[in-house]
Parts: C-alpha cells; structure tokens; sequence
C-alpha cells in the first residue's frame, strides 16, 4: 500500500508573512507526517541511500525507528554518524546526496531523508548520555569553530582527548552563524550544538585570530599535540568590473555577516547596513539566494538576481530557488554585469548588464555562455551584492604549511598537511562546499589524528 | 571578557585605556590593530595598538570619541569588561634597515604613529617626528613622541602651540634639511595622508601610509575595509593596513568612509546631551 503514497511535503509559512521577519520558513513535520513519510522507505537491504551521505548514515536504521514512534531511538541511531542533525536535516543538498540514490526517486520522489533527519533532531527526548573515554590527557587544539571543526572537536572529545577551538570571531559556527540566515537555520540550534560541545568538555577561544593571535609555534609551545584546521573558504571573490567599490556594493559576505552574525536587522543593535530601495545580487549559489532573501526581509522592493547562465545550471538548491521566487524575487537569467554606475556622491545608482546566450557544449559539457551584441541595458539599483563565490582565507598563507596554486592546503589522503602533527579538512582544502562535507572531514581527521596516537602507543 | 586596567583621558575627548588581553599582547607589533566590540549589541570597531606590554598580558589603545560605538566604550571605566577584543589583526610596519625616517602623525592618529617612532629608536634609526594637531587641547603624546624621536617639530592648525601650520609644512621644512631620509611614516586622517604623499611625491622619498578603512572581522572575510592601490583592490585588514602612500586611491578611500555618515544611526539621538559630544563640537 506504501507504494502509493506520495512524499509528504513539509509545511511553508506563507510567503507574504515570513518576508516581513527573520523566522524560520520550514515548518518541519508532525509526527503524522513524519511516520507517513517513513513508512515510504522501503529499508532496501542494500541502502544505496547511505553511499550519498558524506558521513554514512544508517538511513533505513534511524527511519525504521521512526515507523516504530520512537523518535529517541532514531536520534540514538543517528547520533552514531553525525553530530550535527539538526543542521544538516536542514541545510544538506540532500537531492544531490542520500536522496539522489534513493530507490523510490526512481519512479516518483526520493523519501524525504533530510526532513526526516531533523524532525528527529527536533523532537527526540533523549539526553544522550555520551560518557567519553577516559582522558588520555593529550591536548589538541581545532582552528575554526564551523563545521568541520564542531565535528572534529565532537569526535575527539568523545574519545578522550583533552580539546581546546579556537575561533576568530566573536561567536562560534562558522558561516552556520554568520553565512546561513535565521530564516534557513535558526541560531538557537547552532548554540544548542556548540553548548553540546562543551558538556563533553570541549574549551572554545573565541577572538583568537590563528596567523595573527597565534601561530603552530605557539600552540607547539603551549602543548598542544595535534592541530586540526577548519578555517573555511571564506575569502570573497569580486568581478573586477568598474565600479565595485563604490558605496553599496557588498560581498554576500559581508553583507550577511552585517545581517546575520552583527544582527542589523534588529533595532538594537548598532552595526548599520546601507539598502537602498532596488538591489541587485550577482551570482547563482545558495549564498546568492540567502543575500537576495534576507534584503527582500530587510524591506528592499526590489530584489533582482543576476545570473549569467540559465536557471538549469544554478548550483543552488532548487527548494531554495522555489522559496526565492514565491517570496518575489526577480530572477534575471543569462544576465551578465559589465560595470557597476555611481551618483556624483559615488553611491550606487545603477548595474549595467548584457544578455548572454548559451553556446556549444564545451571540453567539459557545459555550454559556455557569451553576450548577444548589442543589448546592454542598465538596471536601477541602490546596492550591488557580489555572490561569485569566495577563495581560501589569506592567513593560511603565514602558517608555514604547504598550499597549492589555488591557495588551499595540502593535504595526504587522510587529512595530514606537510607538517606531521597538523591535519586540515573541510572548505580550507576542498575551496568552497557543503556542510556536510565539512562536517565529514572533520570527523575523518579526528580518526587519522586517534589512530596516529594509538600506534605511537603500541611501538 | 577584556579588563579595563586603566583609563586615562589625555586631552578633549582623547581617552587612553590599557586592557587586558594576553593573547594579543602576546604577538603585538607596531602598526597591528585590534577590533574591539564594548556590548553584545555594539559593532565592531578597529583600533590600532598604541602600546603593549607583554609580561602582563596588556593592551593599550588610544581613541577619540565620534560616534555611539566610542562613546558605549568612553562609558566604562577601569575595572568594567570590553565584551571582545581580537588582535593583532594586519601586518606590522616593515620597519627594518632603516637609517633615516620621519614620522608624521596627525591628531588621534598619533596614538598610531607613536609605536612606530618607538620601534624605530628601539632599533637604533635616526628618527624625526612631526606632529598635527587642530588646536592645543587635542595635543597627546607631545613627551613620548619627544623623548624618542632625535627631532620633533609640533603642528597646530590655528598656532595654539607648537608651530602654526599643517603637518605638511614642517614635513617639507625637514626634507629639505635632510636628502637622505628613507622613508616618510604618515598616519592620520586620509585627507592628511593624502597632501603628505603629495609632498613627497616631489622628493621621491618613499611613503608608508596607514589606512583606516571601515572594518566588521578584519580577518580577511568580508572585503568591506578594500580599497585601491596601484590599480588593484586590496583588503586594508589583511594586505595592510600600511600601504605604498604614492599607490593609495585617498579620494576613493575618503569616500568609501562616509558611506553611513548619512545613514541613521541607531540610538545616537538619544545620546545628543552627551558632555563629551558637545564637547568635541566646541573644539571644533
């Protein structure tokens, strides 16, 4: 009978409501709906669904508990893999991982994995008792407090060793805290993971800037006997076009870091944030999405989002561009920035774009787009918010370990940079991807870095 | 949380404060920055270490009051908690096999210019100083400035004290007596910077300027402190703050400042009677 039933789509707020605040759009399942949902999950036995999740979750396990009501006992079976459910049920690309291998996508829609990962992260009673091993006494220090961090910290601590992060801002997560607005991953959930941490003993640094405040020498210095870094990509890229430093034009980086980590969309606090009545944010990405809603929630009339190849590439999430457009967004496709055009006072007050069209099929496949002659327009706009994407963090380069042309770190296969007792894992290595991934490497390094000590024991 | 040890006013509206912050004191050189946030609400503002002292872990920063952000920090006094502070952010001036140097400070931006003199005698450089003020009352840091340079020439726009005259003047008066100098030092408001690099532009001397763009992490993250220099954008907090003062964009810098000058900002109404507010506005 299963076999009929459609996927159960989670509730929205409705889109005239949830662009006038902050709160979170996803309304996540009932209980009704998460048992229906899961009685769709066929338990295959051989579980193609886990060979798309970065850190191998036991899917059909955690649903089967979840047929069964008891959601504590899927929260245990999760908890096995991952650390951070309740991010990752949320902000994953689940279409493109565990849910793209799902048998029943083959014939209609995937299960619905990610919603069912956080209706158990959000609902489960149980306060897991991780008991960590006993403390080996060996200090270990993590630089970055995002994601690959969190869950390297979270491994080691469970294991025993004695964990101190270290963290350039003011506040812990990453771009989950100041990249991923409210609205996608509310920051009570973020603190909930990191106050987790700290019950299994984890020490955070925050305002420790490593390259600056610190080098590998210090922390050699101080004792700490193996280091992990997780210091993202977070570098942001311009188009180098004219104009773009005038005023108005942000990076989806700072502009988020403004609204999301500095909150400046709430009336106490003092960190401005200049949006005039039309902006334009340049790019496909989720990071483009996240800048072009949060100014549509910061009162912008209008929103336009240039993209210079059709809505078929964006590599954003697709759940994210349906929320973009039914929250009214206007998405210009094929569209491609050539200047950027300043008042006398050098604020912004128009994009100049041109029209591209989609060629042959390059050496990779992809049609690469170029300008159809003659038809630039301006586009009137106050802001320009550039989302092309970011690079590695420059202060690697002072860490005296190996990096590659693109500046990111070199690492061997199980995480290991040129010096010995440094490991780094997550965008810092890979240049700019998902949580997940991040999540994983970091939880992989925390393995290679126990598996070092152990066999040093053993000789 | 970061102690205030010690807080010293050191003319209107100039305030000295000294606090606790052992791992910036740690690494500190001349020329790096701190950014500083007073309350969970407050922005985070960049402010150049003026002095430090790394035995007892302190930090000391100079600041004029402008704005909501230093007036939450005049407001707390020794004893009370800076909510964060993170440093040393930029790179340190490149100071080394130096002969001969003059350094040019202007108003609060002597707080930052001071380190530098101070590195430069410590390491044995014939070092002149030249610093501007718009009247007396602003005057800081006239001994320490005097007891480490080998010459000071003091500016006051109105001839209150010191010499009457923009920095300018007394920088040109010194590189004419001197044809050998190594390099010009000028740190202050941009437009200063701005006419220093001018005047030895004509000498050819070789100037380091440093800028003081608007900052949120200072890690490198976001861009909001770029600016152009030699034809390509750089980040102040990370590629600088010193840069080739014959290469700096000032006008574009200058202008790139004032974006919120003519934003609301939050809650400064209120704070309108402020003494120290009037203040400022009186010497002005």
């Amino acid at each position: 009978m299963s076999n009929n039933i459609q996927r159960t789509h989670m509730k929205l707020k409705d889109p005239r409501e949830r662009i006038t605040n902050f709160q979170e759009v996803a309304l996540g399942y009932t209980l009704e709906e998460a048992k229906l949902e899961a009685s769709r999950c066929l338990e295959c036995k051989n579980k193609p669904c886990v060979a798309g999740c970065p850190v191998g979750i036991d899917i059909p396990k955690f649903i089967h508990e979840i047929k069964a009501s008891d959601i504590d006992k899927a929260f245990e079976a999760l908890s096995e893999y991952t650390s951070l459910p309740a991010i990752c049920g949320r902000v994953c690309p689940q279409e493109t991982q565990c849910e793209a291998l799902c048998v029943r996508g083959i014939k209609g829609e995937p299960v619905a994995i990610g919603a069912l990962e956080r209706f158990v992260a959000d609902n489960h009673n149980n306060v897991l008792e991780v008991v960590p091993q006993e403390s080996k006494g060996i200090k270990t220090a993590i630089i970055g407090s995002g994601p690959a961090g969190l869950s390297c910290a979270g491994t080691l601590a469970k294991l025993g060793y004695d964990v101190t992060i270290f963290e350039a801002l003011h506040d812990t997560g990453g771009v989950l805290r100041y990249g991923i607005p409210e609205f996608r991953l509310p920051k009570e959930i973020v603190d909930r993971e990191v106050n987790a941490l700290k019950t299994l003993g984890v020490k955070i640094e925050k305002n420790v800037v490593i390259g600056r405040s610190l080098d590998l020498k210090d922390l050699e210095d101080d004792g700490f006997k193996a280091i992990f870094i997780g210091t993202g990509a977070g570098l942001p890229r311009f188009m180098n076009i004219k104009g773009e430093n005038l005023l108005g034009v942000y990076s989806a980086n700072e502009f988020l870091t403004r609204v999301n980590l500095m909150k400046a969309y709430e009336a106490k606090s003092d960190t401005p944030l200049y949006l005039g009545r039309n902006v334009a944010v340049v790019g496909g990405g989720n990071v483009a999405m996240d800048a072009a809603r949060s100014a549509k929630r910061l009162g912008v009339e209008n929103v336009y989002l240039i993209y210079r190849r059709s809505e078929e590439e964006m590599p954003a999430r697709r759940e994210e561009v349906e929320h973009a457009k039914e929250e009214a967004i206007e998405f210009k496709f094929l569209c491609n920035p050539l200047e950027i055009i300043g008042n006398e006072q050098q604020y912004v007050s128009g994009i100049k774009c041109i029209q591209m069209e989609l060629g042959e099929p390059d050496a990779n496949g992809r049609r690469r787009p170029h300008e159809v002659e003659g038809s630039e327009h301006l586009i009137e706009v106050d802001n320009v918010i550039m989302s092309i994407g970011t690079l590695a963090n420059p202060l690697i380069k002072t860490l005296g370990i190996d990096i590659n042309n693109r500046g990111l770190i070199e690492t061997n296969e199980s995480g290991r940079t040129s010096n010995m007792a440094v490991y780094a894992g997550g965008d810092a290595v890979s240049g700019a991807a998902t949580v997940i991934n991040a999540m994983g490497a970091g939880k992989q390094c925390a393995y290679e870095i126990h598996k070092d000590f152990m066999s040093k024991r053993e000789l | 949380m970061y102690r205030i040890v010690l807080k010293e006013t050191l003319a209107t509206a100039v305030v000295k404060m000294t606090v606790e912050a052992p791992y910036v004191a740690r690494k500190a050189k001349a020329g790096q920055f701190i950014i500083l946030r007073v309350h969970e609400n407050s922005e985070r503002i960049p402010l150049t270490i003026a002095d430090y002292n790394r035995e007892d872990g302190l930090i000391t920063i100079i600041y004029q009051v402008v704005g909501k952000a230093t007036m939450d920090l005049n407001n707390l006094e020794e004893g009370d908690f800076i909510h964060d502070f993170v440093g040393p952010l930029g790179k340190p001036s490149e100071i080394e096999h130096l002969k001969k140097a003059i350094v040019v400070g202007g108003g609060v931006g002597c707080a930052i210019a001071y380190p530098v003199v101070k590195a430069l005698a410590e390491q044995n450089t014939e070092v002149f100083s030249v610093v501007g003020f718009r009247n007396k009352d602003l005057v800081i840091l006239e001994e320490e400035f005097a007891s480490h340079s080998d010459k000071m020439v003091l500016m006051s726009d109105d001839g209150s004290y010191g010499t009457k005259g923009f920095v300018t003047t007394g920088l040109e008066t010194l590189l004419e007596e001197h044809k050998d100098i190594d390099c010009v030092f000028a740190i202050g408001p941009i437009i200063m910077m701005k006419n220093v690099s001018a005047v030895t532009k004509k000498y050819g001397v070789k100037t380091v300027v440093s800028m003081n763009s608007i900052m949120i992490d200072g890690t490198g993250m976001c861009g909001g402190c770029r600016l152009t220099v030699g034809g390509e954008t750089k980040f102040a907090c990370v590629d600088g703050p010193e840069f080739d003062g014959h290469l700096v964009d000032f006008d574009e810098a200058q202008s790139r400042n004032n974006i919120f000058k003519n934003q609301p900002v939050h809650n400064l109404e209120e704070d309108k009677d402020c003494r120290l507010l009037k203040e400022i506005e009186n010497v002005k």
